[in-house]
């Protein structure tokens, strides 16, 4: 088993609830759960506000993952699964979440959430996660009105980025940072595919490039390849970037400075977004069941 | 007369040396970092197995992704040329050629001359080369020249859904947890890179007879995979990596003769 310190890929894991939200005071109490490839969240709603959520790493069992981050949601907010009136489902493994009312597919759900957490101005979102990337495009309420999806390919994804950071032994949460010490931007990693780019960016380690100016390059190609799919899609204002590639900067810049565009800015963790548009979906549907009695 | 013909790829450098049409010597080096040390260590290991000094030859020419970077060449050959000239000179009757390298995997149709009257190539993903057997012989982490063996004990087809070498790599990796054999896996394995390189045979017209070179010809398990896919019998010569070499070499010849 690998040590912690070398495990250069792995991010820090956490639950967050907000503390001035007290579940006794709602009427509808809802959730998203979204089991992406490589992480899973749980999002918890009092009627339509964030007030808890958990973001981990998936297993390699579905169901377990979907618990797992359920509970870790739950943790401490005296809650417990019997009270929520109604779960959402989404995301690669959606199908396997065994507490879920339905399933929801989780380019709805970017749409939606992303229309809470950025605002109703909100026209185009990409999402950089672990196993695909997803360029939509929605309306005022968060409806999805097209998409484009690379799910094939690692490059553009999180994972591709992990390969990176393991490769160069740089933790992927210092990736942003450390890209951008360079001296003058590098031309980009020019091969797409994460394994030949990986035996390029060895060639150029080999060549005496510092770690960071290889790290710059691969930045640069991550940007230029997620900015096609954007463009061929079509790149309406405002702009926002969810998944876990929104906390890397050295991508998140290049891909504004592409664009010539800036993303929007959010205090929010950028991973909750499809499972907050699943609590939102949630809420929606435990009122239309409700009003049919 | 002595020539030479020498293949620069992605992963080994490979070098053949011909007298009057005979294969004299071969030569093959890891590719590494440095093309001109690559290079020159696989010319004189082809030299010294010959054995015969460099000034013996006539003519040198080179092919494969570093071609440019041979510095004694007297001239170059396109990688789908060399992979023509050399596998219509050990299978005669072959007009569909197929070659998987590390990094590239190709598909040409060629007359009886070896002329080539159409390709296609992929060079921008490891899921159609040798790359990818190699990335998930890692995860299998068994070598990579036991996995053909190992897949031909499975009868067991187990779908793969990732197309992607690094998906696949953990698609390979949850195998393993979900306790599907190790023999399933390789042949799993095999059956996704044989079913991509098919598809690719697929966009020219097959005609017959065809035949399978470079170095992913080596792998018996990704031969049975590509035959079952093709639904056709293949020619897979002796040594496959060195047929681009070989070409290249036959290029060198007529040169030389040409003056």
């Amino acid at each position: 088993m690998a040590t912690e310190d070398s495990e250069y890929w792995r991010w820090k894991e956490y639950n967050w609830k907000d503390p001035e939200m007290d579940w006794k005071d709602a009427e509808f109490i809802t959730a998203g759960v979204d089991v992406g490839s490589v992480s899973s969240q749980a999002v918890i709603t009092l009627d339509s506000k964030l007030f808890a959520y958990s973001n981990m790493r998936t297993g390699s069992n579905s169901p377990d993952s979907a618990r797992n981050a359920m509970n870790w949601a739950l943790e401490d907010t005296g809650l417990d699964l019997e009270k929520i009136q109604y779960v959402v489902g989404t995301g690669y493994g959606r199908v396997n979440v065994p507490f879920a009312d339905r399933a929801i597919t989780e380019i709805a759900c970017h749409g939606r959430g992303a229309n809470y957490m950025y605002g109703p101005t909100v026209r185009t979102v990409l999402d950089m996660g672990g196993q695909d990337c997803k360029a939509i495009r929605t309306d005022e309420k968060g409806k999805v009105t097209a998409f484009l999806m690379n799910d094939k390919c690692a490059a553009g994804t999180g994972r591709g980025m992990e390969v990176f950071a393991d490769l160069l032994g740089i933790h992927i949460e210092k990736v942003g940072e450390e890209s951008f010490k360079v001296e003058k931007e590098p031309p980009a990693v020019s091969s797409t595919c994460v394994v030949f780019a990986k035996s390029e960016a060895t060639g150029l380690l080999r060549a005496g490039w510092p770690k960071n100016k290889v790290l710059a390059a691969y930045c640069s190609a991550m940007a230029h390849r997620v900015v096609t799919l954007l463009e061929r899609l079509g790149v309406e204002k405002e702009f926002a970037i969810t998944g876990g590639i929104a906390k890397n900067s050295g991508v998140v810049k290049r891909i504004e400075k592409e664009l010539g565009l800036t993303a929007l800015d959010v205090n929010l963790d950028t991973q909750i977004a499809g499972a907050l548009g699943g609590a939102l979906f949630a809420e929606a549907l435990a009122k239309k069941a409700q009003k049919q009695g | 007369m002595y020539v030479a013909g020498i293949d620069m790829g992605a992963k080994f450098v490979k070098v053949v040396i011909l007298d009057d049409g005979e294969i004299k010597g071969k030569g093959m080096a890891p590719t590494g970092f440095d093309l001109d040390e690559a290079a020159n260590s696989a010319f004189n290991s082809a030299l010294e197995n010959a054995g015969i000094q460099k000034d013996d030859l006539k003519h040198i020419t080179s092919t494969g992704a570093g071609k440019k970077e041979v510095d004694f060449r007297n001239t170059e050959v396109t990688e789908v040329g060399a992979a023509a000239k050399g596998a219509i000179s050990l299978f005669p009757g072959s007009r569909t050629i197929i070659e998987v390298g590390a990094e590239e995997g190709r598909a040409l149709r060629s007359d009886e001359n070896g002329r080539v009257l159409d390709f296609v190539i992929n060079e921008k993903c490891a899921a159609g080369a040798g790359a990818f057997t190699e990335a998930m012989a890692r995860a299998l982490e068994i070598p990579v020249t036991e996995m053909g063996a190992l897949s031909l004990k499975s009868a067991k087809e187990t779908p793969m859904n990732a197309q992607c070498a690094v998906f696949a790599e953990s698609e390979v990796v949850s195998l393993v947890h979900s306790k599907t054999s190790k023999e399933d896996i390789a042949r799993a394995i095999h059956d996704a890179i044989a079913s991509r390189i098919s598809s690719m045979v697929r966009r020219l017209s097959i005609e017959k007879d065809v035949t399978l070179i470079g170095g992913l010809a080596k792998n018996i398990g990704f031969v049975e995979s590509l035959k079952r896919d093709l639904n056709m019998d293949i020619n897979v010569p002796d040594d496959p990596d060195f047929v681009g070499a070989l070409g290249a070499a036959l290029v060198a010849r007529k040169k030389a003769k040409e003056g």
